[in-house]
């Protein structure tokens, strides 16, 4: 148990998040009494920005390392992954529990953020998104549960969590598999309003993918800093293990990718100088080109330096998607008439804050819980 | 049966009677407005404004031209809007009007993604705000009166009726007036019929209509997804409960060994 209580609480790291926190909470009041106008530029022609863009639609595509690791180690038994599965749950349960909180204030009238529990409309994809969201955020807390259960010395609960573990983690891998081509879904709605850099039939899949390799480079992220910062070994044999599974997911997502540009704007089209071409290219050349060219030589998949700086690259470029897809694609249109989007300072800080959270929460977390408790032993 | 409204942009003056009726009927307030070199007021739909008339004045064949559009949800058969919202706030009632209902309501704003003519508006300003559009007045229409705006009108630019006698109207129109008006129904096939409709003397294009919307029902491309998800639910837990029985069976062969 050294290891756990060797992390400092209140560094200037610290308390710097906790500052943004602060000013979010109180932007976040003012928007509960003053309303979405108020507070964001968000409009008619505009009904969703930086918020869903980034907060819900990226943060949920970064969780999926979540159901990815609890799939590998429980369901395919890749006892390899044992010594991040807890860590990347826990991060999942952050991860979702912040979309969470950011869609009920991103919705106009966030105390009836539970009516699609009870108003069902079978024909929407929100509601099957928010469905899933609860679904799979209770899934989340009962997998990490042990966790607080070991705290609070309730052994007996956690013994109990523990039987019915594989049946819960299959139906998290369900949900969550369900609930990221969902978010993908969601815009099959808008097939002319949504550039065809973007549109297409398949756009639930490519969300999918592309969130498999985003979620892998999370957790592989998380890693080597919890590793670096908590002092424990990282074992580099989980990290190009990692590395090869995001290499695999960005085959898969670059091929779909190219087909569906082809089919649709054309290959030519990208370099036609239009804000979409640039945008589409930036994201992928940041995202899938630099980080497949790096994936595919063994060496750079087995040096933490090369994995640190992949996942960068692709946690940056699947983010730019999302925004991509929220906000860039959907702007010619949406613009035609002289409407424009750009967020407030105040998204912006709502948004740091959403981070500041889950990086607190999982700082905390990781010291009074435990969440590496392979890396303990080590001790 | 479903009701529909048929609008003939030659019969338009411009007026705003229409404006105002339904102003008045809704029971809405005003925007401050600015001038912006045109009579369009206000510049766009908004909360407050179920309806406007959109002044085009443009040159064809050398002649100037005037023309004056009234704008508002056109009641898709099939709408977008009502088939995206999580909690059926908003619905296409069998008497043509699609409604909405504040009390069903989360707000989540996708109806407002979802509409390929921009239409559903939010009251952003407020701290408890409503999706509002043009209600096809369903309240009047239920008790079998046409909405205010039909009936305001001095020059019977809408003809109001059953979805079938509209739709004849229309064509009629076109046959027996040669050279009268462009050869198109907006909105027979737009976004896979709506129950408003346009007939028009000048092209559409130029009128700022988008003629670049789906022809097929927009609530089918989401639906062939959903769809899928019982057929998914069953095949991942088949497919994870024989994974996790095969990699048991290795690992504790392994133990074994
Ligand atoms: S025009 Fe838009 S708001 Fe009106 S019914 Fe169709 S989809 Fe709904
Ligand atoms: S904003 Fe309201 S009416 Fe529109 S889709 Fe969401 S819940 Fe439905
Ligand atoms: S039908 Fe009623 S609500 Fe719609 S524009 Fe006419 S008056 Fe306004």
């Amino acid at each position: 148990m050294k290891s756990q209580h060797e992390i400092k609480m209140w560094t200037p790291t610290t308390l710097l998040l906790l500052l943004f926190m602060a000013a979010g909470l109180v932007i976040i009041i003012y928007r509960l009494m003053a309303g979405l106008g108020a507070v964001t530029n968000l409009n008619d022609r505009f009904p969703w920005g930086l918020w869903i863009g980034l907060d819900v639609l990226g943060g949920v595509a970064m969780a999926a390392g979540g159901f990815l690791v609890a799939g590998a180690v429980y369901i395919l038994n890749m006892k390899k992954y044992k010594p991040i599965a807890r860590a990347a749950i826990l991060n999942a349960f952050f991860g979702y529990l912040l979309a969470a909180i950011a869609i009920s204030l991103d919705i106009g009238v966030p105390y009836r953020i539970w009516h699609p529990i009870i108003m069902w409309q079978i024909h929407s994809i929100m509601w099957v998104v928010a469905i899933h969201v609860v679904l799979y955020t209770s899934t989340l807390a009962t997998e990490s549960s042990p966790m607080f259960f070991e705290k609070l010395r309730m052994e007996w609960a956690a013994n109990v969590v523990h039987k019915i573990l594989v049946p819960v983690v299959l139906f998290g891998v369900l949900l969550s598999l369900l609930h990221q081509s969902s978010l993908g879904a969601v815009y099959l709605i808008v097939p002319k309003k949504l550039s065809s850099f973007w549109y297409n039939s398949q756009l639930p899949t490519l969300f999918l993918a592309s969130a498999i390799m985003m979620g892998l480079s999370m957790v592989s992220l998380e890693t080597i800093i919890s590793g670096k910062a908590f002092k424990h070994n990282i074992d580099i044999g989980i990290l190009s293990g990692l590395a090869r599974g995001t290499m695999i997911a960005a085959i898969v997502y670059l091929a779909m990718k190219l087909w569906f540009l082809a089919k649709g704007p054309g290959i030519s089209a990208l370099f036609n100088g239009t804000m979409e071409a640039n945008m589409y290219l930036l994201e992928m050349i940041i995202g899938v080109i630099i980080p497949l060219f790096l994936l595919l030589m063994k060496n750079a998949r087995e040096n933490i330096t090369s994995i640190f700086l992949i996942n960068i690259l692709v946690i940056s470029g699947i983010l730019l998607n999302r925004l991509n897809v929220a906000i860039f694609g959907l702007y010619r249109d949406a613009s035609a008439r002289g409407a424009s989007y750009f967020p407030t300072w105040m998204e912006f800080v709502v948004t740091l804050a959403f981070i500041s959270f889950a990086i607190f929460g999982f700082k905390l977390s990781a010291k009074y819980l435990r969440v590496f408790p392979e890396a303990e032993a080590q001790h | 049966m479903a009701k529909s409204v048929l609008i003939d942009l030659t019969h338009c003056i411009g007026c705003r009677g229409c404006q105002i009726a339904c102003k008045e009927w809704n029971e809405r307030s005003v925007k401050k407005t600015t001038m912006n070199g045109n009579f369009t007021n206000p510049k766009e739909l908004n909360s407050e404004c179920f309806t406007h008339i959109r002044y085009v004045e443009q040159e064809l064949n050398g002649a100037p031209v005037w023309s004056f559009v009234k704008n508002q949800c056109l009641h898709c058969k099939n709408p977008a809007c009502a088939s995206v919202c999580p909690v059926a706030a908003l619905k296409k009632t069998k008497e043509g009007p699609v409604t909405y209902d504040f009390s069903r309501c989360i707000g989540c704003r996708y109806c407002m993604l979802a509409c390929p003519f921009y239409i559903p508006k939010y009251e952003w300003e407020k701290a408890l705000p409503w999706i509002r559009k043009c209600t096809f007045c369903s309240d009047r229409v239920s008790a079998d009166i046409v909405p205010a705006c039909v009936k305001v009108c001095p020059t019977n630019t809408m003809f109001y009726g059953e979805y079938n006698d509209v739709v004849k109207e229309a064509n009629n129109r076109i046959t027996k007036n040669p050279g009268k008006y462009v050869n198109h129904i907006y909105g027979k096939d737009e976004a896979g019929g709506t129950s408003w409709m346009y007939i028009s003397g000048v092209p559409f294009e130029t009128l700022g209509f988008n003629m670049d919307i789906p022809k097929q029902e927009l609530p089918d491309l989401t639906w062939a997804y959903i769809r899928k998800i019982p057929a998914v639910i069953g095949v991942v837990l088949a497919a994870g409960a024989v994974a996790w029985a095969i990699t048991r069976r290795n690992k504790n062969m392994d133990k074994e060994e």
